[in-house]
């Protein structure tokens, strides 16, 4: 399967995950897809942390707006109802829980919901952002991610990588699986049409603990 | 004419090596371009830089960067210059990676006379190395002392005469944070207009807190 179409599966089944009147935050890479599938009927407000709310699309090229771009520095729109503001005020929508979900990507999680997705020490160390935050803040954690990275698992028992946060994911949705984060660990909830549950148990480092009824991803 | 327009030149003038530094912007939208320019111009050296970021190579606090001149820089996120990442893997340049929403509040208090400020950001990862932890109702913070600076040059759309302040759109970010946090504050804008083409409710930042306007020179569209 293409990346593309994997990171299409992925952003579709998160945005079932959206609901009316949500304020939302989108991280780079393949949340920021989520924002294609939104369901009719439903409306959100997209929050962009460099300081503003109502995130729309990207402008045609004659109308590009120097001053407004996303948070990964792509030239986007700001929807009428829209507002802008500091990144103090950013962040205290942030950090102050009036976001209702964000959608991240992750490097690796982990059975407790631990979320490494901001350095490989000696390699990339990027920094942060507003990673830590959002994931600190928002009332609700999901990432976003492929499954396994060259084959390797990126569902651990335990991050071997600097955390962004802990404790802190409530779901995982990749291209093979749904899987929420409770306390005793991560429940598979779900597999991807083309994909089996020992597929799935052998993709994933952690050990998941099998729901009786295991969906098929509505993707 | 404002009494505080000043050239670029003649708003850094006093800017000595080893100052502090805050520069307002995102990835560039916001970002006082003809101040930066007048820093590599001018010449002053082992700057300690605190921005949202490191920009791009050639834009933004990226080209301090690459002219190697800042010792030490504080930053959310340097990733979209990798000037940054080999200066600071080499020992070239000290970089401290700080939480974004814990910069912005750190910037705010130290212009707010507060001491720092307490967040639950960082706390089981290793941003709280160091730091004191507060245990407030159950739930634990960390302490995140207040910044200061030297300066704080931003970028603003319009002022008026007395340097209050009006932004435009994203770019408006760090800078009236910073506007509030450093001695001297020299804001680079688009447009300067009379007293009283600006109404009292859209000022964000009041021109008590600017020292020098400067008119930007960059193109708007860059």
């Amino acid at each position: 399967m293409s990346k593309d179409i994997k990171r299409e599966r992925i952003a579709r089944r998160v945005a079932m995950e959206l609901s009316d009147g949500m304020v939302v935050n989108l991280g780079i890479g393949i949340p920021t897809f989520v924002a294609n599938f939104v369901p009719e009927g439903i409306d959100v407000m997209f929050q962009s942390e460099n300081g503003f709310v109502g995130l729309g699309p990207a402008p045609s090229p004659d109308n590009i707006d120097p001053d407004i771009t996303n948070a990964g520095a792509q030239p986007v729109t700001i929807l009428p109802g829209g507002a802008c503001f500091d990144s103090a005020t950013s962040f205290a929508i942030i950090r102050g829980g009036h976001v209702d979900l964000t959608v991240l990507g992750a490097l690796e999680v982990d059975e407790k919901g631990n979320l490494a997705n901001w350095m490989v020490p000696g390699k990339i160390v990027p920094g942060m952002g507003g990673a830590m935050d959002l994931t600190v803040g928002a009332k609700r954690v999901i990432i976003a991610m492929e499954h396994t990275a060259k084959g390797n698992p990126k569902i651990l028992p335990l991050c071997t990588l600097p955390l962004t946060a802990k404790e802190q994911v409530d779901l995982i949705v990749t291209d093979m699986a749904v899987i929420e984060v409770i306390p005793a660990g991560l429940v598979l909830k779900e597999i991807a049409p083309d994909t089996t549950v020992e597929e799935v148990v052998a993709a994933t480092a952690a050990k998941l603990i099998v729901s009786a009824h295991v969906a098929v991803m509505a993707v | 004419m404002s009494k505080k327009l000043r050239t670029p030149e003649e708003a850094l003038r006093e800017m000595q090596n080893g100052a502090t530094v805050m520069i307002g912007g995102f990835l560039v939208v916001g970002t006082p371009e003809t101040l930066i320019e007048e820093i590599l111009k001018k010449g002053v050296t082992d700057l300690t830089v605190i921005g949202n970021d490191t920009g791009f190579p050639e834009r933004g606090i990226g080209k301090l960067i690459v002219a190697k001149r800042a010792k030490k820089v504080l930053a959310s996120h340097v990733g979209t210059n990798p000037e940054t990442g080999r200066q600071m893997h080499a020992g070239e340049t000290e970089v401290v990676l700080i939480p974004q929403g814990t910069l912005a509040e750190q910037v705010r208090a130290g212009g707010a006379g507060l001491g720092g400020i307490l967040t639950p950001t960082g706390v089981g990862t290793i941003v709280e190395e160091g730091k004191q932890k507060i245990e407030i109702n159950g739930k634990e913070f960390l302490l995140e002392l207040a910044l200061q600076a030297d300066y704080a040059l931003i970028k603003a759309h319009k002022a008026d005469e007395k340097g209050n302040l009006v932004y435009r759109r994203a770019a408006r970010n760090f800078n009236p944070l910073m506007a509030t946090a450093a001695k001297i504050v020299v804001a680079e804008v688009d447009e300067i207009v009379p007293i009283g083409k600006l109404d009292p409710d859209e000022i964000v930042t009041p021109g008590l807190f600017v020292t020098y306007l400067v008119k930007r020179e960059a193109p708007c569209d860059e």
